[in-house]
C-alpha cells in the first residue's frame, strides 16, 4: 500500500544567475511501514524534493508535478492552508540542525504542546499530559521537570529528541528525517537512530530518511533512493543497492568509502558534481563517469527495471551497450 | 620522530563580576603518544574531546600547560620566536573548513606562496616556479593561480589548502578533520592525495578525525581520546580488532557500517547520557559516567595508561575482565 507517490516532480529557483534546475523529473513512493532512505551528495535534489512536497520553499522556487498522491489524496491542487495541516498532523518532519530548529525564547514544554493544541482540541492540561508522555518515548530523562526549561539546556542530541517528540506529536503517518544524526556524534548518532528504529517498528510509521551517510542507510532503511544532478540514478532495495549496484555513480559512491576491514584502496570518483544552472543535456554523471558513451552526453537515458523493486538509468543498460557493462 | 609526554592544555575560563570567578577547563590532560617518521597516528573521539586541541598544541599553536613536546630529539616546549622558527617550517596543519581557512581576497597563487614570504624562502621566478609545481602536485591546474577561493568547489579548496601546508616542505603535517566537510565521494580523492604525498615526501601524519573507518584506513596506528584523556592507543589493527577500553568498544560498535547484512549483525553498545562537561569532568574515570562496567574504584582513583600487550596500552581498572 503506497503512502506517498509522487510521479514527475520538477522544482527549480530563480537566481539572479539564472534558474537552478534542483530537481528535475524524479518519481517516488513510500509504502505504508517502510523507511526509505535518499541518498546523494549536497546538492544532488535530496532535500529540495521533501520540500517540495511539503511546500515549505520560499517563493522564488517553481514546483511541478504530474502527481503527489499521499494516503490517496492528490496534494497538488491542494491549498497551501490544508498542506499546512498536513503537516504536523499526518506528515511530522525533523531537520538537520538541532541547534537551530527550536525557537530558543520558548520552553521546550511550549514547543511539543504547540501542535498538540493546534491540530487536536485537547485542553492545555492534556495537552501538557501528552507532551510528558512524548518527552518520555523519546527517552528524555525527567521529562516532567524538563518541560520548562529552555532549549539551551539541552544537548544536542537532547534537543534531536525533542524534535522527534514534536514531529510524532499527532501521530503522523509519515516521518521525514533530513540529516537526522549529521549535526550528532557517533555514540548519540547511534541513540537517535534506535529510537527512530524502535518508533518505527512499534508504532508501524512510514519513514523517510535522507543522508548522504551510507553507514546509516545499510542500517536504518529497507529501500534507498540514489539521487545525483536532480535525478534518481537508482533505486532498489537495500540489499540490491549495496551488494548489486548497477549505476555507475552508485558504485563509484561504494569504492569511495572504505570496507570493514580498512585495507581496499579507495577509487574516488573524479571531478565534481554538475552545475544546475545549466546541467548537462545528457546524463548527469556523464562527465565524471569512466564508461560514459558518446550518447551519455547527449540524452538523458531511460529508465531500466532490473528487477520488481530495482530500476536504474544508465545507458549501459540498453541492448546495445550490452557487454560494456562494469561488474562489481 | 615527533613525541609528547604528559601533554596538558588548560584554558581558564573567567565568569562573574570583574571575571573573578575563574574556572579550568582541561581540554588535554595528560596525553603521550610518539610518531614515527613517514607513519600516521589517529587521532579519535567525540566533539570536546580534545583532539583538536592536542593536535595544535603539538605544534604550538597553542602554548602547552604542561609536557614535554619533543621532536627529533630536541625538546621544543618552551621554545619561542626565533628559536622556533625553523621548526614552524617542518610543522604544517590542514584545517577543517576549506571555507573559512582561504582568505577570500588572495588569489590561489598568493595563498600558496604566502609561506614563502612569511619563512623568506624563493622569490621571483624561482617562487612562480614552485607555486606552479605545487598546485599541479595537488591536482589543480596551472590556470586556477589566478582565481580566487570562491571560484573553487570544497574539494578544490582543500588541495589548496594541502599545497599551501606543503609549500615549505614539511615533515609533519596535522590533519585536523580534513575531510569532515566534503562530500562523499570527494572525501576519498583528498584520502589518496595524502597517501599518495606521503609515500612520496615520507610525510608523517596526525590525522584527526572522528570517522573511524577513515581512520582505520589511513592510520599506522591509532589513540581514542575521551573528555581530554588518551583512554587507549595501539597499532591499528590491534585496536580495530581487540578493543580494550569500555568507551573505544562503545564508540566503534556505534559506527555505522556501509554492508546492510553486516551492520543488521552488528550488536551495537548503546551508551546513555552524553559526555560530561569538560569543566565540571568526573572523579577519578572520566568514562565511569557512562561506563557500562564501572565499579566504586573507578569514582576514587583515574586509571593510568599502561601497556597490556605489545604496544597496547589503555586506561582502564577493568580491562583484563571487561
Amino acid at each position: 500500500m503506497r503512502l506517498l507517490d509522487v510521479k514527475g516532480l520538477r522544482t527549480s529557483f530563480e537566481i539572479d544567475a539564472g534558474k537552478v534546475q534542483a530537481v528535475r523529473g524524479i518519481s517516488f513512493h513510500v509504502d505504508r511501514g517502510e523507511s526509505l532512505g535518499i541518498v546523494g551528495e549536497s546538492g544532488s535534489g535530496k532535500s529540495v524534493s521533501m520540500l517540495s512536497v511539503m511546500r515549505l520553499l520560499p517563493e522564488n522556487a517553481k514546483v511541478e508535478a504530474e502527481s503527489i498522491l499521499f494516503d490517496g489524496k492528490e496534494l497538488r491542487r491542494k491549498s497551501r492552508k490544508y498542506i499546512r495541516r498536513l503537516h504536523g498532523n499526518e506528515i511530522g518532519m525533523v531537520f538537520q540542525d538541532p541547534m537551530t530548529s527550536l525557537n530558543p525564547l520558548l520552553t521546550i514544554g511550549d514547543q511539543v504542546m504547540e501542535p498538540i493544541r493546534l491540530h487536536t482540541n485537547k485542553s492545555k492540561a492534556e495537552a501538557r499530559r501528552e507532551a510528558i508522555r512524548l518527552l518520555e518515548m523519546v527517552e528524555i530523562p525527567g521529562a516532567e521537570s524538563r518541560l520548562k526549561q529552555h532549549p539551551h539546556e539541552f544537548s544536542g542530541g537532547m534537543r534531536q529528541r525533542v524534535m522527534i517528540a514534536i514531529a510524532m506529536s499527532c501521530n503522523p503517518k509519515l516521518l521525514i528525517a533530513d540529516e537526522p544524526t549529521t549535526a550528532l556524534d557517533v555514540t548519540i548518532q547511534a541513540q537517535i537512530l534506535d529510537l527512530m528504529t524502535s518508533l518505527k517498528r512499534d508504532l508501524d510509521r512510514s519513514i523517510i530518511l535522507i543522508t548522504h551517510n551510507l553507514g546509516v542507510v545499510a542500517s536504518m532503511c529497507s529501500r534507498v533512493t540514489v539521487m545525483y544532478g536532480g535525478t534518481i540514478v537508482e533505486e532498489g532495495t537495500t540489499r540490491e543497492i549495496f551488494y548489486r549496484p548497477e549505476h555507475p555513480y552508485t558504485l563509484g559512491l561504494l569504492r569511495s568509502i572504505p570496507d570493514t576491514a580498512g585495507k581496499k584502496k579507495l577509487v574516488p570518483i573524479p571531478g565534481s558534481p554538475p552545475d544546475l544552472i545549466a546541467p548537462p543535456p545528457g546524463c548527469p554523471f556523464a562527465p565524471r563517469c569512466e564508461a560514459a558513451m558518446r550518447i551519455c552526453a547527449l540524452r538523458r537515458p531511460e529508465e531500466t527495471a532490473l528487477s520488481d523493486s530495482h530500476r536504474t538509468s544508465c545507458w549501459l543498460l540498453h541492448e546495445l551497450a550490452a557487454g560494456r557493462r562494469r561488474r562489481p | 620522530m615527533i613525541e609528547v609526554q604528559n601533554l596538558s592544555k588548560h584554558f581558564v575560563m573567567r565568569k562573574g563580576f570583574l571575571a573573578r570567578d575563574t574556572k579550568v577547563l582541561k581540554a588535554v590532560d595528560g596525553v603521550s603518544f610518539a610518531i614515527p617518521n613517514g607513519r600516521t597516528f589517529g587521532l579519535v573521539g567525540e566533539s570536546g574531546c580534545g583532539k583538536s586541541t592536542t593536535g595544535r598544541t603539538l605544534i604550538k599553536l597553542y602554548e602547552p600547560t604542561g609536557g614535554r613536546i619533543v621532536y627529533d630529539g630536541v625538546d621544543i616546549t618552551a621554545f619561542s620566536g626565533p628559536q622556533m622558527a625553523p621548526y614552524r617550517k617542518r610543522m604544517q596543519i590542514i584545517f577543517q573548513d576549506p571555507y573559512a581557512s582561504l582568505d577570500p581576497r588572495m588569489t590561489v597563487g598568493e595563498i600558496i606562496g604566502e609561506p614563502f614570504k612569511v619563512h623568506a624562502i624563493y622569490s621571483g621566478k624561482e617562487r612562480v616556479e614552485r607555486i606552479r609545481e605545487l598546485v599541479e602536485l595537488v591536482g589543480l591546474k596551472r590556470q586556477h593561480i589566478d582565481r580566487y577561493p570562491h571560484e573553487f568547489s570544497g574539494g578544490q579548496r582543500q588541495r589548496i589548502g594541502i599545497a599551501r601546508a606543503l609549500a615549505v616542505e614539511p615533515e609533519f603535517i596535522v590533519c585536523d578533520e580534513p575531510i569532515s566537510a566534503l562530500d562523499v565521494s570527494i572525501q576519498a580523492q583528498i584520502i589518496n592525495q595524502l597517501e599518495e604525498l606521503q609515500e612520496k615526501f615520507g610525510l608523517t601524519y596526525l590525522f584527526i578525525s572522528h570517522d573511524l573507518s577513515m581512520v582505520r584506513h589511513i592510520s599506522h596506528e591509532v589513540g581514542v581520546m575521551y573528555l581530554g584523556n588518551l583512554v587507549e592507543r595501539a597499532p591499528v589493527d590491534e585496536l580495530y580488532m581487540n578493543m580494550l577500553h569500555p568507551y573505544t568498544r562503545a564508540l566503534l560498535s556505534a559506527a555505522p557500517i556501509a554492508d546492510p547484512d553486516a551492520a543488521a549483525a552488528k550488536k551495537r553498545i548503546v551508551l546513555q547520557g552524553d559526555v560530561p562537561s569538560p569543566l565540571n569532568p568526573p572523579s577519578g574515570c572520566p568514562f565511569r559516567t557512562r561506563c557500562p562496567v564501572a565499579k566504586e574504584r573507578c569514582a576514587e582513583e583515574k586509571p593510568r595508561l599502561r601497556e597490556m600487550a605489545g604496544g597496547h596500552l589503555v586506561a582502564c581498572h577493568f580491562a583484563h575482565q571487561a
